[in-house]
């Protein structure tokens, strides 16, 4: 029988190594994987190269795994947010390295990398610094710059409902980057309000089929990132 | 110029000028700061529909107390509602709305815009900024009508409407637009050319703090 769901959060993150490339899914505190995210922090991985919209507020769940230097490289569109503090401080210092992606550019980079399109050509940044040194061409009259499809080794994202295939319904506006996320990780790691019984999801409902799903870990009440920053925490 | 805060329009009165050519069945994105107040001012009897690009189409009010869901926001990462008939979805189909041209109008705000078009919107450009662009140079590219609202000169009094633009690019060529304090002005192919005067405020009075050629109305 297939059942992708595991045990416990550290067991979903157990096989991530030094130097990964790991996807985060969230825009904001909406739809980030905390509790995979402190997990991850808890195992211990580094060097790693993590994709995400921004670079995490306060000093818990993204931030806080870049807080503790297991990040080397950040590929983001907007690393400065409200209460972000860790990430300019580090990247001020040098200590680690910033990829600046649009946010369109970045969506579809995740996209093409999980469809099999190693690259594509795409009007924006067109005659932008952000386009310097890029392959460019012109189609029918309009220019266009060279960008590559972007893959990882995990993604950690979190959704409402997941049945034991893999098949996940999102909430609202956390779905974000997720569904693509997952397409382009070679491991893709979810956690999930909800566990519910195959055939309890309506297929026509289904957001990101199971295919690309590969763990499974309940986290019923999970953790709110502005609530743990509003009070101070700090992850550890 | 502590004199150009008391003439013209004010921020709410830019974003209800702006408002009043957004057409009936518009899907429309808002960028960030007075961009974001044009959705009150749509006039009676039109419906417009508003993109967030982190997700949502069908973007309402801010939610009432007891009524916010931090899984519910917009790209400024505020807490937003939905009108019945909105439409969630992920990032990439998002941009794809953008970038495929599926969105008629986006409004922005600007550091500076030239008098061809071009937008700078994301960076100063200096070298100890952490450098951050959103999602704006995909709008710029992909919406139809690039629109921006703006005060016409900074807080130390310099134009914002300028012959070429020293900061770095958004987009070349790009906006159709201006909304700011003191006038409405199009992008024409010949350059800057005024629509129309806020109240009180005559030609040379906005031409003096344009840094390049105004064309009269």
């Amino acid at each position: 029988m297939i059942n992708k769901k595991v045990n416990s959060v550290h067991d979903a993150v157990a096989n991530i190594k030094d130097g990964a490339t790991v996807m985060i899914g969230g825009f904001g505190e909406a739809g980030s994987p905390i509790e995979l995210i402190h997990a991850l922090i808890d195992h211990g991985a580094k060097g790693l190269t993590v994709v995400n919209n921004n670079t995490g507020s306060g000093h818990v769940g993204l931030a806080a795994l870049i807080e503790n230097k297991r990040v080397a490289k950040m590929i983001c569109s907007f690393p400065r947010t409200a209460n972000s503090t860790v990430f300019p401080e580090l990247y001020k210092k040098g200590e680690l390295e910033l990829e600046l992606v649009p946010q369109g550019t970045l969506a579809e980079r995740i996209r093409a990398g999980g469809a099999g399109v190693p690259a594509f050509y795409t009007a924006t940044s067109v005659g932008t610094s952000l386009a310097d040194g890029k392959e460019m061409r012109n189609i029918d009259g309009r220019d266009y710059v060279l960008e590559y499809g972007l893959k990882a080794d995990f993604a950690l994202i979190k959704c409402l409902k997941a049945d034991r295939y893999g098949n996940l319904v999102y909430n609202k506006t956390a779905r974000n980057f997720a569904p693509i996320m997952a397409m382009a990780a070679d491991t893709t790691i979810v956690q999930t309000k909800q566990f519910v019984e195959a055939g309890d999801i309506d297929p026509e409902a289904v957001v990101t089929p199971g295919i690309f799903v590969d763990q499974i870990i309940t986290v019923a009440n999970p953790l709110l990132e502005s609530e743990l920053v509003n009070a101070g925490e700090v992850y550890p | 110029m502590s004199d150009a805060d008391q003439i013209g329009w004010n921020r709410e009165q830019m974003a209800e000028r702006a408002a009043q050519d957004i057409p009936n069945g518009a899907y429309v994105n808002l960028g960030i700061g007075i961009p974001e107040k044009v959705v009150r001012y749509v006039p009676d009897g039109r419906e417009v529909i508003y993109h967030t690009e982190n997700g949502l189409l069908g973007m309402g009010d801010a939610p009432e107390e007891g009524q916010e869901d931090p899984e519910l926001i917009n790209a400024g990462k505020k807490l937003v509602t939905t009108i019945q008939g909105a439409a969630y979805f992920h990032h990439a189909d998002s941009f794809s709305m953008i970038r495929g041209s599926h969105i008629d109008i986006c409004v922005l705000g600007a550091m500076q815009v030239a008098e061809n078009g071009d937008l700078a919107n994301w960076s100063t450009g200096n070298p100890d900024a952490i450098p951050a662009v959103g999602g704006a140079m995909d709008l710029v590219a992909g919406v139809k009508t690039i629109n921006v609202i703006t005060q016409h000169c900074t807080n130390k009094g310099y134009p914002k409407l300028v012959s070429e633009c020293t900061f770095p690019l958004t987009g070349a060529g790009v906006v159709s637009r201006i909304y700011t304090d003191l006038a409405v002005i199009d992008v024409a192919p010949e350059g800057f050319k005024l629509v129309e005067l806020a109240p009180g405020v005559d030609f040379d009075y906005v031409q003096e703090r344009t840094g390049c050629n105004l064309i009269a109305a």
